[in-house]
Order: structure tokens, then sequence, then C-alpha cells
């Protein structure tokens, strides 16, 4: 009877009770998130010591400029006009007011001090969130003081992998063909340099023509195509000592080398009789194996990151399309079926992603697609650009871009480019030459 | 014989040369390219307690001094407002009023704004500048008898409001604030369930008192690093944007509040 009372009570009265409300928050800003790199600071014994030794007036702020740059291009920050800081440099002895930092709408902050220490260069730094007034990050290393250009890349590696979650890749380095002269007689080298363009070096003297180079996985090798005495064959360079030897003993033309994941192997390209077909060549043992046997013209082969799977292009279809199979060469699956042709595949580090040069109605395309052909995006389109190379993070895409000429055959140029995976930040790499046939190497920390 | 050797020697000295000759490069000198030195990277936080600036310091000292001037200075008229009810019977929602005001003002902590995030570096700080903003804010405390008054109100015209949640145009108003504010980190990947949820207590001005993000055990785990990444990127949103666009009645229907961020759709393209 109570219950009843009770039943007819709670019915007649209601409680006031309030769900939570959810609100989805699905969409944001691809804005760069605004970053205030202060100038490492640097006391006066340390900036005499680094001034002899370097010639560098202030190696903090030269530091400091190398992490804003990269950050810049990176397209995910926006670098803070120093001008508009409240703070002086000294502020890495100090916890910084976070409300002067929040007053130029800053989210982040990097402060630090760099000195000299035994001779040698010793950075601290840290990142700072400006919103939550915390410490994010405290580091310090020690190295040689030539190499102060890659402790501004470290540090950027280290911000922006604190920042994004993912790997940086700013402690890189670049491979690539140097051009000179006129498009009809081009003198063709092999240079490298660091991800932003610093530190240019030529690798051979231009005698030969030199195409397609690849990082070995530990960076120390270079594998590429070399047309020495008019034969164009399959190199191995070493970086350090400088010493070259040809891959494999094939009675004719190999081309498009790359390197296995795991830098055991040399996977290739093999033309005869007006086919060519993959192969790979155990660089231990020296043993060739033949991974397809097609009558058409397979090239351009891949690995996967785990080394499990090969993509390539082929024309079995009739048409230059992309294909995927086992690193056995069996399970050949045609991966790409939108309209154009296709070529110049490249797995991405991370493994989901292919990325491609298309070429529809006259024009150049650098995209990417899932590894299973799902979901092709078009990145850029221009009169002509190939070869895309990823960073060792799968994130950014780098490639050659080449001009028109006009009618007096004038006007020629080629040119590095990278764009990112939205397809927004896309940038001229500066090199000193016409250059081409780029290939990014791993984390030289790794 | 001798001639046999001599013809021997010579034919395999021009088959080393003619090998010699046909490899590129061979007497090339080794490049010059500078070597790969390993930087050996060490975690500072741990031996260094950075102090304050000197002006920071002032600052704190005299935030400090406030802070005792203020409880000194209003503790007094509370106790008096406290026995006045007792002597005098006054109408419920008055002594009710005073309840409240007592409670908030004899803990100001309890209403200070604050992020609930923990960092390995958080037990080592001094000080947290967060609670010195929220001391400096006195407004903000002193505003709890105003936001009672205001609690009344609303919650009496809350009576013919209807319970469910925010309107339409109310939630879009919100969102598309948010949207503003949210840097979305774009190096996550696309294919992970990165959902953060975080829960909000929120004044009637939209400013927010508490922020808490639901699946709190997740951003210190290994392998989370992607999720703590979009939890910071979600709490410096809701920092940027306060205060929050919220309606301006209902305020019991929306003083608690649940953000979930997700950023697939974005990442997808």
């Amino acid at each position: 009877m109570l219950f009843r009372y009770l039943f007819i009570l709670l019915i007649l009265f209601p409680i006031k009770a309030f769900a939570l409300i959810e609100v989805d928050i699905t969409r944001g800003n691809l804005n760069p998130l605004p970053v205030a790199v202060s100038p490492l600071s640097i006391d006066k014994n340390s900036r005499s010591n680094f001034k002899k030794i370097l010639k560098k007036e202030n190696l903090g702020s030269e530091i400091s400029a190398v992490v804003e740059n990269n950050l810049k291009q990176s397209g995910l920050f926006n670098p803070l006009n120093k001008d508009a800081f409240l703070q002086k440099p000294d502020i890495a002895n100090v916890k910084p007011r976070f409300e002067d930092w929040n007053l130029i709408k800053a989210q982040a902050l990097i402060t630090g001090k760099v000195t000299f220490e035994n001779g040698k260069l010793r950075v601290e730094f840290r990142l700072w969130d400006v919103l939550a007034g915390k410490e994010m990050m405290a580091l310090a290393f020690t190295t040689v003081p030539n190499n102060w250009r890659r402790v501004g890349h470290i540090i950027t590696d280290k911000v922006y992998e604190r920042l994004t979650g993912e790997k940086g890749y700013f402690d890189t380095r670049i491979i690539y063909v140097a051009e000179e002269g006129p498009k009809t007689n081009r003198i063709k080298k092999l240079a490298i340099m660091d991800q932003d363009g610093f530190n240019n070096k030529f690798l051979t003297l231009g005698n030969e023509l030199v195409l397609t180079p690849r990082f070995s996985p530990t960076n120390q090798m270079v594998t590429y195509l070399s047309y020495f005495r008019n034969l164009p064959r399959v190199y191995l360079l070493d970086i350090e000592t400088g010493m070259q030897e040809v891959v494999g003993d094939f009675p004719g033309m190999t081309f498009a080398p790359r390197f296995s994941p795991d830098g055991k192997k040399i996977i290739m390209s093999f033309a005869k009789d007006g086919k060519s077909d993959i192969y790979t060549m155990d660089l231990e043992n020296r043993i060739v194996e033949r991974i397809t046997n097609h009558p058409s013209i397979d090239t351009s082969p891949s690995y996967s990151p785990d080394g499990k799977y090969i993509t390539f292009n082929s024309d079995r279809s009739g048409y230059q399309q992309i294909y995927t199979m086992k690193s056995n060469g069996k399970n050949v699956k045609r991966i790409s079926f939108g309209n154009g042709l296709y070529g110049t595949p490249v797995w991405s580090p991370r493994g989901d992603l292919i990325a491609f040069t298309k070429l529809h109605k006259g024009k150049f395309y650098i995209g990417v697609m899932r590894a299973d052909g799902t979901g092709e995006r078009l990145l850029t389109e221009n009169f002509y650009q190939e070869a895309p190379s990823w960073s060792p993070n799968g994130r950014v895409l780098i490639f050659y871009r080449e001009t028109k000429t006009n009618s007096k055959g004038e006007g020629f140029s080629a040119k590095l480019w990278s764009i990112d995976l939205t397809g927004y930040n896309e940038k001229m790499v500066e090199t000193k030459t016409d250059a081409s046939d780029p290939s990014w190497s791993s984390l030289l920390g790794n | 014989m001798n001639r046999n050797i001599i013809v021997s020697f010579g034919l395999h000295t021009m088959l080393v040369i003619i090998t010699a000759m046909s490899l590129p490069f061979l007497s090339k000198k080794p490049i010059n390219l500078p070597p790969i030195v390993s930087v050996e990277l060490i975690q500072i936080t741990d031996k260094t307690n950075i102090p304050f600036a000197p002006k920071a310091k002032k600052i704190i000292e005299k935030v400090k001094e406030k802070e005792k001037k203020l409880v000194s200075e209003q503790a007094p008229p509370k106790l008096v407002k406290k026995e006045k009810p007792d002597a005098v019977p006054l109408p419920d929602e008055k002594i009710e009023k005073v309840k409240e005001i007592k409670k908030k003002k004899q803990n100001p902590e309890k209403i200070e704004t604050e992020v609930k995030q923990v960092s390995e570096f958080e037990k080592k700080k001094l000080f947290d500048t967060n609670s010195i903003a929220a001391l400096i804010d006195k407004s903000k405390i002193e505003s709890a008898e105003t936001i009672t008054k205001l609690d009344k109100t609303t919650q009496d015209q809350d009576k013919s409001i209807d319970f469910g949640g925010l309107s339409l145009s109310e939630e879009d108003a919100l969102k598309a604030q948010i949207f503003g504010c949210w840097s979305i980190p774009l190096g996550l990947p696309y294919n992970e369930n990165l959902l953060v949820r975080i829960k909000l207590q929120l004044k009637p001005d939209g400013s927010i008192i508490r922020s808490e993000i639901l699946d709190h055990a997740r951003m210190n785990k290994p392998g989370q690093g992607f999720y703590k990444v979009l939890a910071e990127s979600a709490l410096r949103a809701i920092k940027l944007c306060q205060p929050l666009r919220v309606p301006s009645t209902g305020y019991e229907r929306w003083k608690e509040l649940q953000l979930n961020f997700d950023a697939r759709e974005m990442l997808e393209g």
C-alpha cells in the first residue's frame, strides 16, 4: 500500500533531473599554431668562444632561427615576430611570465640557453604550454660546435613530436640530382644537403649522367643509376668513403633502384628485349632473384615498410598503372583504376598510403592513395612534375617540377618542391642549382 | 717457359688494369662530409628547479597579501549575516542564499579556474600560475552572491523551458565558437579511436570553473602519445575560447557540459 502511494507521488511530483548535455566538436581550424621561439640565451664567455670557433656573433639566436624556420616551413606552426616579445631571452633560467606570452597570443613557447663547456656546445631547451602555464618538455644535450645547425633541427624534431604527436623530419638530409647547363646538354651530379637546403655538397663530378638516387635505411649508402660509359647500370655509393660499385652483373640496362626496408637488398628493374622485370639483389651474398616475369614493362618498385609487399607500375593492362604484390612476386593486384597514367609509386613510411605521379590530359599530378587503391587524392597539379619521395614521418612529400621553355628553348628550370598531406602547404626547396630526383633520408639520429 | 710466364704476367696485369678502369671513380678522394655525431638527450626537468622571475615573485607575494586582506576584511560581515537570520525568521530563500555565500567565501580555492591535467612535471611545480590568476580575479568569488541570485531567477524561468538540452541554434553557436579556437594537431592518425571527452563546469557567463578529461587515465599511458596531444589541444581550445557562448537563460541546464572532441573527420580529409 505504501509503495502504491509512493508511486503515485512520484508520478504527480517528478524529480527535476538534468541529463548532462553533450556537444560533439568534430571540426577545428587548420591554422598554424602560434609559437614563440625565444632566442636561446648565451653568456658572454660562451659567446666569445663560439665567435672564435664558428665566426657567429650570437649562436643562441642562430640556433633559434633554425628552429623558427623549420617550424614555419612545416606549415603547422606560426612562429611569432620576436619584436612583440615582452620577456628577454634570459628567461632560460626562470619560469616565464605566461601572461606576457598570452598577450601576444602565443600558445607554445620555446626557451633555452647555450653554453660552451670543455670545447663542446651544450644546449638546454624547454617547451611551455602558455595557456595551461605548464612545462611540456625539457631537454639538454651536448655536441661538437660545428654541429650547431643539427642542434636546431633536433630541437625542432622534439618540439614537433611533443605538439603534434608524430615524429619530426627536420634532422634529415636530401639527396638529389643537381643540374646545370642548357637543357640539351645538362650536367648532372649527385648532391646531398640538409632538408632545409643548407650544407650542400656534390658527391659526383658530373662526368656521367646520374639519375634516381635513393638512401639506404641507415643513410650511409646510396643507390643510383649512372650512365658510366653510356651503359645505364645501378651503382652503390658509400657516402663516408666515396667508394662505388656496380650492383649485379646484368647483361643489359638496370634502373629504378631502391633499398629494402632492412637495407639488405636492392630492388630494381632490368630491361632486356623490349620488356623489363623486377629483380632483387642481396647485398651480403650478391644473389640475384627475379620477382616478376611478365611480357610487359614492370618498373619503379618500392617496398612496404614491413618489407612484406612491393608496389610497382606496369603496363600489363595496356596502360601504365600501379600494382602491389607480395615480396616474393605472388598475388599481383592492380590498385589504380582512375583515368590517366600512373607511375613512380612509393610506399609511405607509415605504411598506410602510396604516393604516385599521375598523367592525365597533359597535366602531371602528385597524389596519394591507400595501399588497397581506395581514397585517391591528388595533392598538386602542374605542367611537369614527378618522383615523389616521403619524409621519414610520412607527412610530407618532396618531388621535382620542371618549367616550360619558351619558343627559343629558353627559360627551362627544374626545382625541388615539397607538399604535405593536406595539399595546402606547398613550398619550393631552395637549391643552389637546378635539381631533380630528390630522395629523403631517415632521421639522422636513428 | 720464361716467355710463357712473361705473357701470362702481362695478360694478368692487363686484366687487373681493365677491371680497375671499369670501376668508376676508383681513384676519387673520399667525400668530405661532416660525420654524423650522435647527440645525447638528457631529461633535465627532474634535476632543475626553476625559480620564478623576480617580477613574478613580487606579484605572487602581493597576491598573497591581498588574499589575506580580503579574507580578514570579508569574513566578519559573513558571520554577522549568518547570525541575523537565526535571530529573525526569514523566508527560506534568503537562508539558502546566506549559506551558499558562506561556503563559497570560506573556501575560495574550490572556485579557482583549474584544468585537471596530470603531467609528469606537475608535482614538482612550486606554484601554479592558474591559481595566481584565480586569486587575482577575486571578482569571480565576490560574484558568488549574484550568481546565487541568478540561479534562483533562472531556475524559476526554467519551469517553462525544455530540460532536454541545448536548442540547435544554441549548440551551433557554441560549436562555431570552439571550431575557431581548436587548432587540430594535423599529425594525428585518422584511423585510431581518438575521442577526447571533457566535462566542464561553467559559470553563468560561460567562463570555466573546472574542466576535466573524462578518460584521464589514458593521458599518461604508454603508447597513448596521440591521445595526450589531442587532449592538450582540446584543453587549449577551451581556455582560448572562454567565456563560452552559452545561452543567456537556463543555467541549470548547461552549468555542466560535456564536449566530445573528435578530429577524425578533419584528419581524414
